[in-house]
């Protein structure tokens, strides 16, 4: 390959839309954002302003934000975000390697049905989900017609979990099928040959070797679950809040951007984290990769 | 596609004409519009919040072409303008929201001049503590926050008190408070027989205590949905907005409205130009437009909240005037308060109590 210093033009006109894109649409607004976190509220005539700051004054967002009260929800929502990241592993895992071992004219068709739910608009897929679970809803229509229920199955944490679940279930089973429709099969079959039993063959080959796509996968879901806000707002309960509703109300109701923007950088801090043992994690095994 | 060629073809000189007779034209252009504004209008609203055809009778009574967009509450119409007003020459603020913009300058004072139809508007309107003088708004419309309920499920049938939704565990599990702090730790503290609009901490501690305390027998927390969940059965009273209520009650008669006696919230909509509107001339004509007779008769029709405007609710039938969940006793209004804007410091206080009720 040419060295990119030989034809410094091309390199530019080919790196320029890219690059003006993560600068004005990511860069600029993190970085407003960043140095709101460390901003107050100006004083004007001895009152706080409603619209205007003093800017970099100090860390008084980042002292209120591990007050214990914020630091319990976030933690709420890592525990919360976590398990629904389990249980989209589970259930996608099984997924994706069916979709991997399908025939080839069934494989698009899957994969569609898979991406197919992001043509819909989250709000309204949540809303769907609240018409399937309320007490005159589908599914206890249905278990009425069996003589059990009316269960409440809405606002309450299974509702939120099951919420999140289903919503980010895609960014799991597509990096999965990604590694696993990589994975050298005869790798398999040696294992079965040698000896191993089916369940040794999945947890000492098949899970190793597709290790770099479960990680990928459970921080692509992990991720966006710490930082909903709509899932727990709308199918949760009175204990449902989560720290992306926290968030919310800074940039509204509260109307406290400074606080708001030290509060989400907490939680980049906390992904960035995660990230950091994703690329441990990759160094360490080394094999495949995604 | 030769033949078509020639008549868009143009040459050097046809180009230099047209450019020249544009030249001409932008020089006009300024003095034009100082004259006169562009017939045209950005309405900035609430959903299904206007009449049916207000915005097609005032385009045919003025000419002016009405854009309406919506938002979904006040912290979404305050955090599109905080920035700056993007293109918007009217909005209608709630009474508590209008006074931070206020404060802040984000919104224009009024002409009185150029809105006659003012004198329209009811006695108790004219004035208003967070507007003195009506100087920046006039009133749209206004209304209770109260409670809804299913009538067959309610022992009695007859809600007049708070107490079923914050001091009681008759109807746990069955019952939603609204999503907003303001709102919730408002009521709770008229329950407590202390200001809507408080701000003693040791008043304030109570309400917290409580509202953690009735917590377990509260089903959700509702954003703005009660009477979608009052009407499907997943609860028997919520705290909700007359409005709200009233469009369910139309198809359900089993569900009806109560202001609790303890008191309770009474709000004001109102419409103001906002700072920068490119249209201010056309807004006020829009504005002198919504206080006249017919107009208001027609969007109190179609939107049925309580009108401030005396000459269209004299043109409206009993069966609106004189319905209970629309325009409560004057004994019930007495009760009632309007929702100050208590400043930053103050918000920030009920945002915190806000987050520990819901963590707790």
């Amino acid at each position: 390959m040419d060295n990119w210093k030989d034809n410094k033009n091309v390199f530019w006109t080919l790196a320029a839309p890219g690059t003006f894109w993560l600068l004005v649409f990511f860069i600029l607004p993190l970085g407003f954002l960043f140095v709101m976190s460390f901003s107050d509220k100006a004083m004007v005539n001895g009152e706080v302003s409603i619209t205007d700051y003093d800017y970099l004054t100090g860390i008084t967002n980042y002292i209120r934000s591990v007050d214990p009260l914020y630091l319990t929800i976030i933690w709420k929502s890592i525990w919360v975000s976590a398990l629904a990241t389990l249980l989209c592993l589970v259930t996608a895992y099984p997924i994706a390697f069916g979709i991997c071992f399908a025939s080839e004219r069934w494989k698009p068709l899957l994969l569609l049905l898979v991406v197919l739910p992001f043509w819909i608009n989250l709000l309204i897929r949540t809303y769907a989900l609240i018409a399937v679970f309320r007490t005159q809803g589908y599914v206890n229509l249905t278990l009425g017609v069996l003589g059990l229920g009316p269960y409440d199955m809405l606002y309450n944490n299974f509702a939120v979990i099951f919420g999140l679940v289903y919503v980010y279930m895609p960014f799991m089973v597509l990096p999965l099928y990604a590694t696993i429709e990589r994975l050298d099969k005869s790798y398999l079959e040696a294992s079965l040959d040698l000896g191993a039993s089916q369940y040794t063959t999945f947890l000492k080959v098949t899970v190793p070797l597709t290790m770099p796509g479960i990680i990928t996968g459970v921080i692509l879901v992990f991720i966006p679950c710490l930082g909903s806000f709509l899932t727990p707002d709308l199918l949760g309960g009175a204990n449902a809040i989560m720290i992306g509703n926290v968030i919310e109300r800074q940039f509204k109701a509260a109307n406290d951007w400074p606080f708001g923007a030290a509060l989400s950088f907490m939680l980049m801090y906390a992904t960035f984290a995660a990230l950091m043992l994703r690329a441990f994690l990759a160094k360490r095994s080394a094999g495949v990769d995604v | 596609m030769s033949h078509y060629q020639s008549k868009f073809k143009s040459t050097r000189r046809s180009l230099l004409k047209g450019t020249g007779a544009m030249i001409a034209g932008m020089t006009f252009m300024p003095r034009f519009s100082l004259a006169e504004e562009e017939k045209k209008l950005n309405l900035y609203n609430w959903d299904t919040y206007i009449g049916e055809h207000t915005l097609d009778d005032f385009n045919k009574a003025t000419g002016i072409e009405v854009k309406m967009d919506l938002f979904a509450d006040n912290d979404e119409l305050f955090a599109k303008l905080k920035g700056g007003n993007p293109g918007y020459d009217v909005i209608v603020p709630t009474n508590d929201m209008l006074e931070r913009m206020i404060k802040a300058d984000m919104v224009i004072a009024l002409d009185h001049a150029k809105i006659p139809n003012m004198a329209n508007i009811d006695k108790p309107f004219q004035e208003a503590a967070f507007d003195p003088g009506r100087k920046h708004s006039i009133p749209y419309m206004w209304g209770t926050l109260g409670i809804g309920f299913r009538k067959s499920k309610i022992e009695g049938g007859v809600v007049d008190s708070w107490k079923i939704l914050l001091d009681s565990d008759k109807y746990a599990g069955r019952i939603s408070l609204l999503g907003d702090a303001q709102n919730v730790i408002g009521v709770t503290l008229k329950y407590l027989g202390y200001s809507f609009n408080s701000t003693d901490a040791a008043e304030l501690k109570k309400v917290e205590d409580m509202l953690v305390a009735q917590k377990k027998n509260i089903k959700v927390f509702a954003d703005d949905n009660g009477q979608d969940l009052l009407a499907a059965g997943e609860v028997d009273a919520c705290q909700e907005w007359n409005g709200d209520i009233i469009q369910v009650m139309a198809e359900d008669q089993d569900i009806n409205y109560a202001v609790p006696t303890e008191g309770s919230l009474v709000w004001q909509d109102t419409m103001a130009i906002p700072t920068g509107a490119p249209h201010p001339e056309n807004a006020h004509a829009f504005l002198n437009f919504v206080l006249d007779a017919e107009a208001g008769k027609h969007i109190a029709e179609t939107i049925k909240y309580a009108t401030p405007n005396a000459a269209a609710k004299a043109l409206m039938d009993k069966s609106y005037t004189e319905n209970p969940s629309i325009f409560p006793s004057a004994e019930i209004v007495a009760k009632c308060e309007p929702s100050l804007y208590l400043g930053e410091e103050a918000t920030k206080v009920r945002d915190e109590i806000w987050t520990r009720i819901q963590a707790a």
